[in-house]
């Protein structure tokens, strides 16, 4: 072999050698669209400088096209998504189908028994942990001081239902175009659904029985849906059955809602700058009717890796990137402690710092008092809060979700919309094969 | 001779003209005056407009958060070159069925129309599959593609009944002057033909512009068109009509440009041999 022969040769592996050390790993996110992961997308600069070998390309899209697409691209095998952000009602599901890589190999640093345990317990199946939480909430109330201290109340810790509805009844001023109340009626699985959902458990009641047979003809329903009609029909605002997270949101911060049950991460946005009321709200945890279960939900928004990924260890370079206690320190550091991912991790809420944010105890507590595996007062056959962790849930809880808002529109009575909802979701259970 | 309007009927008929152009465009115009609204003032009941916080805020943040001119470009090249290839395939085919029809041409069209009945989400599975097979997923080529063959009815069908009002004498007539069938379509057909072909282009740019469920489907981030830029913006905490709105609004308003410019040709094209 000639000289030059050989020194081409030699070039050549060098080429191919340095080529390999600056070869990037390009990983697409899948991801919803909220101020958390927004947040996480303008601190991607730190990750690029740790792991300059991985390239992170982003796709955000709405949940319902995200669910659709994900769920494509895996029942294909596709491999297109390398990380999706997926809901607690998923995980199980997806989990159980064998649609998810395992997370219990994440390295030591991502300190797996730091999770909350309810948040934890929501995203394991069978010991396998199978997506990592990026931010996890619940329920509670958010209620004026204000007019709680003119009408001569004072809200308890621990409220009980018969509480809200003596709070509400004091705070209402129609003429004044303020509500005792705020909830949730606009028609959705996740939208009025998860609030009765979650309310029904306080009352006893659940979806099914250990049979699997529904429970919309049972006394616990008839009491919540009483109790939240007579609610709303006398001390809620205007068109309520229209009303989901945000139309809430925009009555609450213009000063026309006395409470507002609604999601731990509306805390941020009623005490922040778009609030009229900002300095006069106290939160308590959801109510119970003294049964032993409140009426508060748990969801967490966390990051998984689709079975059919190829790129498998980068994804969870990323993901321990982005849930680890690192992650909330940086964000902290550069945002203030008052916009770190909340509940996710016991560090913290064991944080000196964090716990000077108004609202992170009640956070905490209210994540504390859910529990996916146990939800109902008697016993069932399904995990999930204000969910039923079953492919079917989407359908069935936008159908019974619509028969309450009818019923909260006063288009049927209660009695009408359950027996409705009793006789849809046999139907369907029977169609699934869950009943003969 | 044309019958003069009495200044009655002809204001009635104004009115009613306006009204209906209004509640046609009120949609449009809502949403436009939304997307400078705040966040509170968007969702306010009852709804605001005088007393309403205006902001370009909505558009500040939309633009800082996504890379507009690449989902506009990729817009760009799906719609033109979906409809572009459309053309060039429908153009023979509209000339065959119109002036050489076989005995099933009838069928064919009636056949071809009844493909645009299918519900796009029962064939989703199977155009994936195909799609990672051909390595042509998220790619434009990929969307030029699948947007021409879903347009492709549509087309043909537009132009077939366009070519049927041209006289098939006159194209007899080049041909016995010697011009080859390439002539014929090129320099006798087309010209003719052009403010159907152009309204043809231009509503069919509309509809792939406007194409929601194939794009956001078949795309991740490469090939991902304004459709998938509006998606992004729905958030799952509920809408944010404002922001939804500012971007709805960026990614329709070049499409509403275009059709503003060229609506002489495109009614011109619409009622083509409507009046005989």
């Amino acid at each position: 072999m000639t000289k030059t022969l050989r020194a081409l040769l030699g070039a050549t592996a060098l080429l191919t050698l340095s080529g390999a050390a600056i070869a990037e790993t390009t990983i697409t996110v899948a991801t919803v669209n909220n101020g958390d992961m927004v947040r996480m997308q303008g601190l991607m600069d730190d990750f690029n400088a740790k792991h300059p070998d991985i390239k992170v390309e982003w796709v955000t899209l709405e949940e319902n096209v995200l669910r659709q697409n994900v769920t494509t691209d895996i029942a294909t095998g596709g491999g297109q998504y390398d990380v999706i952000t997926i809901g607690t009602y998923e995980v199980p599901i997806w989990g159980k189908q064998g649609w998810l890589a395992s997370l219990n190999d994440l390295p030591a640093e991502y300190d797996v028994d730091d999770l909350l345990p309810a948040i934890r317990g929501g995203l394991t199946v069978d010991g396998t942990l199978y997506a990592s939480p990026f931010y996890g909430e619940s329920s509670m109330v958010m209620y004026r001081t204000d007019l709680m201290e003119a009408a001569g109340l004072t809200m308890p810790d621990a409220p009980t239902w018969a509480d809200i509805e003596k709070a509400a009844a004091a705070m209402t001023n129609k003429d004044a175009e303020i509500y005792g109340v705020c909830l949730r009626g606009k028609a959705g699985w996740g939208e009025n659904m998860a609030f009765l959902t979650a309310m029904s458990n306080s009352f006893g009641a659940r979806w099914f029985d250990e049979a699997w047979n529904p429970q919309f003809d049972s006394p616990e329903w008839k009491a919540t849906l009483d109790f939240y009609l007579n609610l709303m029909n006398n001390y809620g605002p205007p068109g309520a059955s229209n009303n989901g997270f945000n139309e809430n949101l925009t009555l609450f911060n213009q000063g026309k809602c006395g409470m507002w049950i609604d999601a731990t991460v509306a805390a941020s946005f009623v005490t922040g700058k778009d609030s009229t009321v900002a300095d006069k709200v106290g939160f308590t945890l959801a109510p119970d009717n003294g049964l032993g279960k409140r009426g508060n939900w748990l969801w967490a928004w966390s990051l998984a890796i689709p079975a059919s990924s190829q790129k498998q260890d980068a994804a969870k370079t990323f993901i321990n990137w982005a849930t680890n206690k690192d992650y909330l320190a940086l964000v902290a550091s550069k945002e203030g402690w008052a916009n770190v991912p909340p509940g996710t991790r016991t560090s913290l809420y064991s944080n000196e710092e964090y716990a000077k944010v108004p609202f992170a105890k009640m956070t905490i507590d209210s994540i504390n008092a859910a529990d996916p595996n146990a939800p109902t007062v008697k016993p069932v056959p399904y995990v999930g809060v204000q969910f039923v962790a079953i492919p079917e849930f989407q359908g069935l809880g936008t159908t019974v979700g619509e028969l309450f808002s009818a019923a909260l529109a006063g288009q049927s009575t209660a009695d009408e919309a359950l027996a409705a909802a009793q006789a849809a979701v046999a139907e369907e259970m029977k169609a699934a094969g869950y009943i003969q | 001779m044309a019958r003069a309007a009495s200044p009655r009927k002809q204001l009635i008929t104004t009115l009613a003209a306006w009204s209906v152009a209004l509640i046609i465009f009120f949609p449009v115009l809502w949403m436009i005056l939304t997307s400078f609204k705040t966040e509170a003032s968007a969702v306010a009941s009852p709804p605001e407009l005088l007393g309403a916080d205006w902001t370009l805020d909505n558009y500040a943040e939309v633009w800082s958060r996504s890379d507009y001119p690449r989902f506009f470009w990729n817009s760009v090249v799906i719609s033109v070159g979906s409809t572009l290839l459309g053309l060039a395939i429908a153009i023979p085919a509209a000339w065959s069925m119109a002036f050489v029809p076989g005995k099933r041409t009838k069928d064919l069209l009636m056949w071809m129309l009844s493909t645009k009945m299918m519900p796009a989400v029962a064939v989703m599975i199977p155009i994936y599959l195909l799609f990672q097979w051909l390595g042509i997923f998220d790619t434009r080529i990929g969307l030029i593609l699948a947007l021409m063959l879903m347009n492709l009815p549509i087309i043909i069908w537009m132009l077939y009944t366009y070519f049927k009002e041209i006289p098939g004498e006159i194209l007899e007539a080049a041909r016995m002057d010697g011009a080859s069938l390439w002539n014929e379509i090129v320099y006798v057909l087309t010209p003719m033909a052009i403010p159907g072909i152009a309204s043809t282009m231009l509503l069919n740019v509309i509809l792939a512009w406007n194409e929601a469920f194939w794009t956001i489907t078949l795309t991740t981030t490469k090939a991902a068109p304004l459709s998938a830029f509006i998606a992004s913006f729905s958030a799952p905490q509920g809408l944010f009509y404002a922001k939804l709105s500012a971007a709805s609004a960026m990614a329709i308003l070049p499409i509403l440009i275009l059709g503003w410019f060229s609506q002489k040709q495109l009614v011109r094209g619409l009622t083509f041999g409507a009046v005989k």
